[in-house]
């Protein structure tokens, strides 16, 4: 029996390897940011066998956010607002400069751990307008949700969100939808733990996929990947859920219930995967007093992407960062081009940390 | 002293600066009031000396395990010896925004004083200059300092070669993981504390049982990661880590988990590695362990390969990454 975690992951490691043998090649994709990180820190890929090779789908938020949207975000901070966001959003290029750089210029840009900071600092700069880059998964939106109803009980006038909200089953839908190489799939369990497995369901159902909703530990994914062979041995698709300590079928359904509440789904861009429909999370209009895009009126030109960025390609899992022409060379976290390697969990980022 | 905050004027070489001077800065530093003139002069040793500058600008002022000032003092006394140096004399440099209040400083020189008297080091000049309200942040420091070189002893990187072994003092990420709870008001536990601390003590325990120890380095900014890396370049050498073997204490770890950081990219104010050849690891484990200061020392790595720099950490697992250098700054992340 495994006494502890290191040996766990060798239990799983034998385990997966005897499942597997004499299998054809499986491909499974994850599509969180966090498992992307965690998959690279523990190099997990080395502990499998040859017929199985993981492959990195669009789990960043960052990673997917059209680069205008920084420049609409510098473009506001511009007009004297103060620009409060995630940590990971820094430096982000946009078309020419990242919210790091226009923070340099004199751009007063503010790190948050969590939006309801950011409403503080729009109570305490009350003569400022104080505007909050709303972005992430299901895993965040909720919270967001939360700070602009507060906003509304308290009647402020200073505070705004730019969204750029993504939710998962529409882009997983139309990005695997004519999926011929993608075995199975590791589900985000960050997201899980709000929407609930159930939301899932439609990954084994219409997509067609194993699917496991999978913790963050090296033996969740270890015992995750376990399942998915199981599954593709058997001939079998159904969505199963490794994360139990911390997903239930319904999910958190009051923070459900707020992000409804105060978003709706909309048509949005996805970056490298072009528009999703419902892909995005947009303020319904109870809540418009608080949609920087209703306050604020910015022109950010159209942005081109460079031509060899690999990026989008990359997201759909039909690429490698090492694929890239541009990846280590013109392209380092140091200078990113595309945003899989600005954002820390972002594939070419992780490759380029962890890979190479 | 009348005023209770720092005022542009204090700044301005008349008399409100003479009082600040002679008021607050020596009596906090000079254990007799002498001729100020305008360089300290020094009784000189043969041999060599190290020179080292360094510049704090910690936010918020004060954390838990330490302060700017006492911060400003370990930094200089420690980079002085990690380089084999015998830490003696200090200069500290104020820029100070107006406004700064008077019991603060105070409490800043105080902290300095005590932290020099525990290093062995004088503070032996310095200056003030107040700047506009908005600028400085309160207050930067900025500590030189001398050593006194022993006769044979060589520090450099570039001796380390294949088969060395690398050695941590101590747990890693507590002075980075303190100040970043402190900025953003995180309640962390209560044991939690920067290490800051002077080294030299330790370090002279260290080189006196291992003389032939290669080379000595404080992992501050970028982490034990950064540090590593600078070595691999310098050195143009490959080094090997044992995930199982880093020292880190569990708080700490839940806290980096938290935000996702990596602890290896953590600053640590308190704490140097060793490069040193395998035959000498373990008295050096042994000589560190008998102070109090090193009592979490361990080996962590070792020098695998000449002719090629990098960094690898091999995990708990038994597979390999690579440990790149800090790029740009360590930013938590979003979910």
């Amino acid at each position: 029996m495994p006494k502890n975690d290191v040996e766990l992951v060798k239990y799983l490691q034998k385990a997966i390897a005897e499942e597997a043998k004499g299998l054809p090649k499986m491909v499974f994709m994850e599509v969180c940011g966090t498992h992307t990180m965690a998959i690279y820190k523990n190099a997990l890929q080395q502990l499998l066998p040859n017929n199985i090779k993981l492959i990195s789908g669009p789990g960043c938020p960052v990673c997917v956010t059209p680069m205008n949207y920084i420049d609409e975000l510098v473009a506001i901070g511009k007009t004297g607002a103060i620009i409060t966001t995630f940590g990971d959003m820094l430096r982000v290029p946009g078309s020419r400069i990242s919210l790091q750089q226009a923070a340099a210029q004199g751009v007063d840009v503010r790190i948050v751990y969590s939006p309801l900071e950011a409403l503080e600092i729009a109570e305490v700069y009350a003569d400022k307008a104080v505007v909050f880059a709303g972005i992430g998964f299901e895993t965040t939106a909720p919270l967001v949700a939360v700070a602009i109803v507060k906003a509304k009980q308290k009647a402020l006038k200073n505070f705004f969100v730019l969204t750029a909200h993504k939710t998962m089953p529409s882009a997983l839908t139309t990005l695997l939808r004519d999926n011929k190489t993608i075995n199975g799939l590791l589900c985000p369990g960050h997201v899980a733990v709000v929407t609930g497995s159930d939301y899932f369901h439609f990954v084994s159902k219409e997509l067609g996929l194993a699917a496991v909703i999978a913790g963050f530990e090296a033996h969740d994914i270890m015992q995750s990947i376990l399942m998915l062979v199981k599954q593709c041995k058997a001939g079998i698709t159904k969505l199963e859920n490794q994360y139990s300590r911390m997903v239930t079928a319904e999910g958190n359904t009051k923070a459900m219930s707020l992000m409804n509440e105060v978003f709706e789904p909309s048509d949005g861009l996805w970056r490298g995967l072009g528009n999703i429909k419902n892909g995005s999370l947009v303020i319904r209009a109870k809540f418009k007093a608080y949609d920087a895009k209703e306050k604020f009126t910015v022109f950010t030109g159209s942005v081109q992407e460079d031509e060899n960025c690999l990026c989008g390609q990359i997201l759909k899992g039909l690429a490698r960062p090492a694929d890239c022409k541009l990846f280590g060379d013109m392209c380092t976290p140091e200078h990113p081009i595309g945003a899989c390697m600005v954002s820390s969990e972002g594939s070419c980022a992780a490759h380029y940390r962890y890979g190479r | 002293m009348k005023n209770d905050v720092v005022l542009l004027a204090h700044g301005s070489g008349g008399g409100l600066y003479h009082q600040l001077v002679n008021e607050l800065f020596v009596p906090a530093f000079y254990d007799k009031a002498d001729v100020l003139a305008d360089s300290a002069v020094l009784n000189n040793q043969a041999g060599d000396l190290a020179f080292t500058t360094d510049s704090f600008v910690v936010q918020p002022r004060k954390f838990s395990g330490g302060d700017i000032g006492h911060l400003a003092v370990c930094g200089t006394v420690n980079d002085l010896a990690v380089s084999g140096a015998v830490p003696k004399y200090l200069s500290a440099g104020f820029i100070i925004e107006e406004g700064l209040s008077i019991t603060e400083l105070k409490d800043i020189c105080a902290s300095m004083a005590k932290t020099a008297k525990e290093a062995g080091v004088a503070i032996v000049t310095g200056d003030t200059k107040v700047v506009k309200a908005g600028q400085a942040d309160g207050i930067y420091i900025n500590t030189a300092g001398i050593g006194f070189m022993p006769k044979g002893r060589k520090l450099d990187s570039r001796l380390l070669g294949e088969g060395d072994v690398i050695i941590l003092s101590g747990t890693m990420g507590d002075h980075g993981a303190t100040v970043m709870a402190a900025r953003e008001a995180f309640a962390f536990s209560e044991n939690q504390q920067s290490d800051a601390v002077p080294l030299n003590g330790l370090i002279e325990v260290l080189l006196k049982a291992v003389p032939n120890t290669k080379v000595l380095r404080d992992p501050t900014r970028g982490g034990v990661a950064t540090t590593l890396n600078e070595w691999c370049e310098e050195a143009n050498v490959t080094i090997e880590l044992e995930e199982a073997a880093l020292p880190i204490k569990p708080e700490v770890q839940s806290f980096c988990d938290i935000l996702g950081l990596e602890p290896l990219y953590v600053a640590n104010e308190g704490k140097f590695l060793v490069g040193l050849p395998q035959e000498f690891a373990e008295a050096a484990l042994k000589a560190l362990k008998s102070h109090p200061l090193g009592k979490d020392a361990a080996v962590i790595g070792r020098v695998t390969k000449n002719n090629q720099a990098q960094v690898y950490l091999n995990t708990a697992y038994g597979s390999q990454r690579i440990l790149q250098m800090l790029s740009g700054a360590q930013l938590p992340r979003i979910c």
